[in-house]
């Protein structure tokens, strides 16, 4: 049988098994009468036929209201165990994946990359952001009962807690092209200890993480020329933006998620924030996707260095300066 | 049923020429059912052979028959032909134009050349999209997503997507000339409350060729559009969105899987009422629950983008309506199981298929719901679960019914009867077949082997072998009606006007018809299917 890698495997498996349980409920009966009235009354046998009735209100309504009843019950209980797939804790490890025509890439905040594996702690929740380079792909793994399609130009979401460790496989399930068959990997689900034993075998370090190359790439494209802390330059300064919310000029406001800030570096002109004016170039084309989560790792650091009802970034004062660079 | 008196006896519709021309420029309607008979026939053994190939393929874990590309094209091709060129005409172009207007008491429909030109738009892009798809290749799978469709693959999409478009108008016209007809010539007395299910059926399935093609054909245009002129559309690296396609696409192809499944639901009504000589339970509710499937079809399209990126909240809205489309659904199984309490039933040929029908589309619908239930579908989208069930429905349901029907109405077509033990075995080998072939998928899905998978992990050897097995059975279950129905062509036995001893109006004329079917419109006086207690003893 499949393996279940997490308590939420076993509570799909659970929910698999009671809608089996209502299709033989329903699927067993129709097949049992079907082939007892077709032998009770095949042509020729004597039995009674007379008083058929014509009066079939009372059984159209029967069998009408239970099953939609009982469906309805499904649906609840279905979009309850769905909702708790859709809402990851906010604590959860926060793994960058971005993969293309016939591989997967992962980046842990800590530093380690890794192509067709993924390891991961048991016991905590692990969130994957994920986008695409080329074509669609779907991020599946079979023992978690989970997937996610993952699209070019946008982040989509996947989260899951392993409780189990173990090896279990990753596959492609959204048709890719050539070797969409051979698009797999592994996830490899370690005891907490093991993974940190893992990530230093890896190369982790305050270096190493996606922060600390985030900051230096926020310096190499420039960025850091106009996005100044102290709110001086030709753009909003970034601390406290970050997973935030934004004033846009219109009078909007926008949550800086990982896809609003992924459109203002790739599509700068889209929502410009209030009180500047959009004069900021386009980076599609010159930033990669890995490198983007790299800047949006900084980003997030640089999101979390001020409160979260600072000031709006403007009149944000130097002080907060330098203090999130290189922070996990 | 008042019958159309024959004073003296016309030559049928088959004695009115045999010339090629004769076959190629009528516009009688009995005659372009057979031409789509042969048509969609020889599509089915293409599509059937790329499925043979695909299973033979299957045997091994390893891709060791063709290649990735090879193996690729393979599964588009089965999927095009089959979705387009045998499933969508299958029922209503063959046996709806045989029989509307037989059943309505008319002599045509209402525009037999348009009902032609149909056919004739239907050749020639069936005729392109097979001449693309095998001097090229297309290797998209019939789902054509994008951005791989639009930018990404390097084989023949374009001229693949003009052959469906084409195509498609071939329904719209076909849908626009049942509507009509219905409205207008049923022949006195033939109120809309008297009509066979058949054609409620034939009627709901118009409805949504006529409102769904449309949105396919705008659909690939701009695939085309995005593909030669790169306007960003769909692909994101050009501005465009990707989901956006998977939208349009599936809101014609849900609304289109109703478009195989209902005419087959109409044909078993039909079966089931002759076969068990009583009037359909709930003749009204089974109507009613053709337009209602019709109706919700068209709400349920982002059920199959679960998993893509749609929000919470579409998924829970989509999730529910998926739910509640299964209901008249349940509500015509209900009422053909108890349409046989305390009928007289015969289980001939037809009422086997008919039989098979129920029981398949009952196990095709109720795997329906794990896909409904959002957690369910998270894991098994995208998998052999997903290629089980819509098999289930389309082969097991559709290819069943229409089966069904053509053995049901062939005496009537041909004014031959097949030999009736081979009939039973094609119908049982045909079911055994389908349950092999198919039941070990379901299997495979819920373990986790995605669908379009050209090389698989080895643990899932095992059930595939099974249902290469089973496709081999079922391909033999296909192959014996091929047989005995062409053979029955010359040595049949002449069937007579109403062999199964069936109410409705096809039956009151000569078989097979004469070219204008009645020589007198005939004035209804009762209600379908008005079997009485004395046709039962």
């Amino acid at each position: 049988m499949l393996p279940q890698a997490s308590d939420y495997a076993a509570r799909v498996d659970a929910l698999f098994l009671a809608v089996t349980g209502v299709c033989v409920a329903f699927g067993v009966p129709v097949m049992v009468l079907l082939a007892t009235f077709c032998i009770r009354f095949r042509r020729g046998r004597r039995v009674n036929r007379r008083g058929v009735t014509r009066h079939t209100l009372p059984w159209e309504i029967t069998w009408t209201a239970v099953p939609t009843l009982i469906a309805i019950g499904m649906f609840v209980r279905a979009a309850g165990l769905y909702a708790s797939l859709t809402r990851p804790p906010e604590d959860a490890l926060e793994i960058a994946v971005t993969c293309k025509q016939w591989m997967w890439k992962f980046q842990h905040p800590t530093g380690p990359r890794e192509i067709d594996a993924l390891h991961v702690p048991a016991g905590r929740a692990v969130r994957l952001t994920m986008t695409s380079e080329d074509v669609i792909h779907s991020l599946y793994v079979p023992a978690l009962r989970i997937k996610q399609d993952v699209l070019p130009g946008r982040y989509t979401e996947l989260w899951f807690r392993a409780t189990r460790p173990g090896s279990y496989a990753l596959r492609c399930a959204e048709y890719c092209g050539v070797a969409h068959s051979r698009m797999d990997g592994i996830v490899v689900v370690l005891p907490p200890e093991g993974y940190a034993q893992w990530l230093r075998a890896g190369g982790a370090g305050p270096d190493s993480t996606l922060a600390a190359r985030g900051a230096v790439l926020f310096r190499r494209f420039g960025c850091s020329g106009c996005h100044r802390d102290d709110g001086r330059g030709a753009g909003p300064s970034l601390l406290g933006v970050a997973g935030h919310d934004v004033p846009l000029a219109g009078g909007r406001f926008v949550r800086a998620d990982d896809g609003y800030l992924r459109d203002a570096i790739l599509l700068p002109a889209r929502d410009v924030v209030a009180g500047y004016a959009p004069v900021m170039p386009s980076f599609a084309g010159q930033i990669g996707e890995d490198e983007l989560f790299v800047l949006l790792a900084y980003l997030h650091a640089l999101g979390r260095a001020a409160a979260p009802d600072a000031a709006p970034p403007a009149t944000l004062g130097p002080g907060a300066s330098g203090a999130a660079a290189g922070t996990p | 049923m008042t019958t159309a008196a024959l004073e003296r006896p016309q030559p049928s519709y088959l004695a009115a020429g045999d010339t090629l021309r004769s076959w190629l420029l009528t516009t009688d309607h009995k005659r372009i059912a057979w031409l789509y008979l042969v048509t969609i026939t020889l599509f089915f053994a293409i599509g059937g052979a790329a499925a043979t190939l695909i299973r033979l393929e299957l045997l091994t874990p390893q891709g060791d028959l063709v290649s990735d590309e090879t193996y690729n094209k393979l599964f588009t091709l089965h999927g095009v032909i089959m979705v387009w060129f045998f499933l969508i005409p299958s029922v209503p172009a063959v046996l709806g134009n045989f029989l509307v207007p037989l059943m309505i008491g008319a002599r045509d429909l209402a525009f037999p050349r348009l009902n032609l030109l149909s056919w004739y738009i239907f050749i020639l892009g069936g005729a392109f999209t097979l001449w693309a798809m095998v001097s090229g290749g297309v290797d998209t799978g019939w789902t054509f997503y994008t951005p791989f469709s639009t930018m990404f693959s390097n084989t023949h999409v374009v001229l693949t997507a003009v052959g469906v478009f084409v195509t498609g108008f071939s329904s719209i016209l076909t849908g626009l000339n049942f509507i009509v007809t219905l409205h207008t010539l049923r022949a006195p007395g033939m109120t809309w409350m008297r009509l066979p299910l058949f054609l409620w059926s034939l009627y709901a399935t118009s409805l949504v060729m006529v409102l769904a093609t449309p949105v396919l054909a705008i659909t690939l245009v701009l695939i085309a559009v995005e593909r030669i002129a790169r306007v960003g559309i769909f692909d994101p690296a050009l501005g465009g969105d990707p989901l956006l396609f998977q939208h349009l696409f599936w809101f014609y192809s849900h609304p289109a899987v109703y478009i195989m499944i209902l005419p087959g639901m109409g044909v078993t009504s039909e079966i089931v009422a002759a076969f068990s000589r009583r009037r359909v339970f709930g003749y009204g509710f089974v109507a009613v629950a053709s337009l209602a499937i019709a109706l919700l079809g068209f709400l349920v399209w982002g059920h199959h983008m679960f998993v893509a990126g749609e929000s919470f909240y579409a998924n829970l809205v989509f999730s529910f309506l998926s739910f509640m489309v299964a209901i008249p659904s349940a509500v015509k199984v209900f009422n053909w199981t108890a349409t046989l309490y305390k009928g007289s039933i015969a289980l001939d040929t037809p009422m086997l298929y008919a039989l098979a029908f129920i029981a398949l589309f009952t196990i095709g619908g109720l795997t329906g719901l794990y896909l409904a239930s959002l957690p369910v579908d998270v894991h098994v989208t995208d998998t052999y679960f997903v290629v089980a069930h819509f098999h289930t429905i389309m082969v097991g349901g559709m290819v069943t019914a229409y089966l069904g029907g053509l053995h049901y109405w062939w005496p009537k077509m041909t004014g031959r009867r097949y030999p009736e033990t081979w009939g039973r075995v094609a119908a049982v080998t045909l079911f055994l077949g389908f349950a092999l072939t198919f039941f070990p998928q379901f299997a495979l899905g819920y373990l986790g082997m995605p669908r379009r998978y050209h090389v698989y992990p080895p643990e899932f050897q095992v059930l595939n072998v099974l249902s290469s097995a089973g496709a081999s059975i079922l391909a033999i279950g296909y192959a014996l009606p091929l047989v005995y129905l062409i053979a029955s062509l010359r040595g049949g036995p002449t069937a007579g006007p109403n062999p199964w001893g069936a109410r409705g109006l096809e039956w009151t004329v000569p078989s097979p018809p004469p070219p204008g079917n009645f020589a007198t419109i005939p004035r209804v006086t009762e209600e379908a299917y008005a079997y009485t207690d004395a046709d039962r003893e």
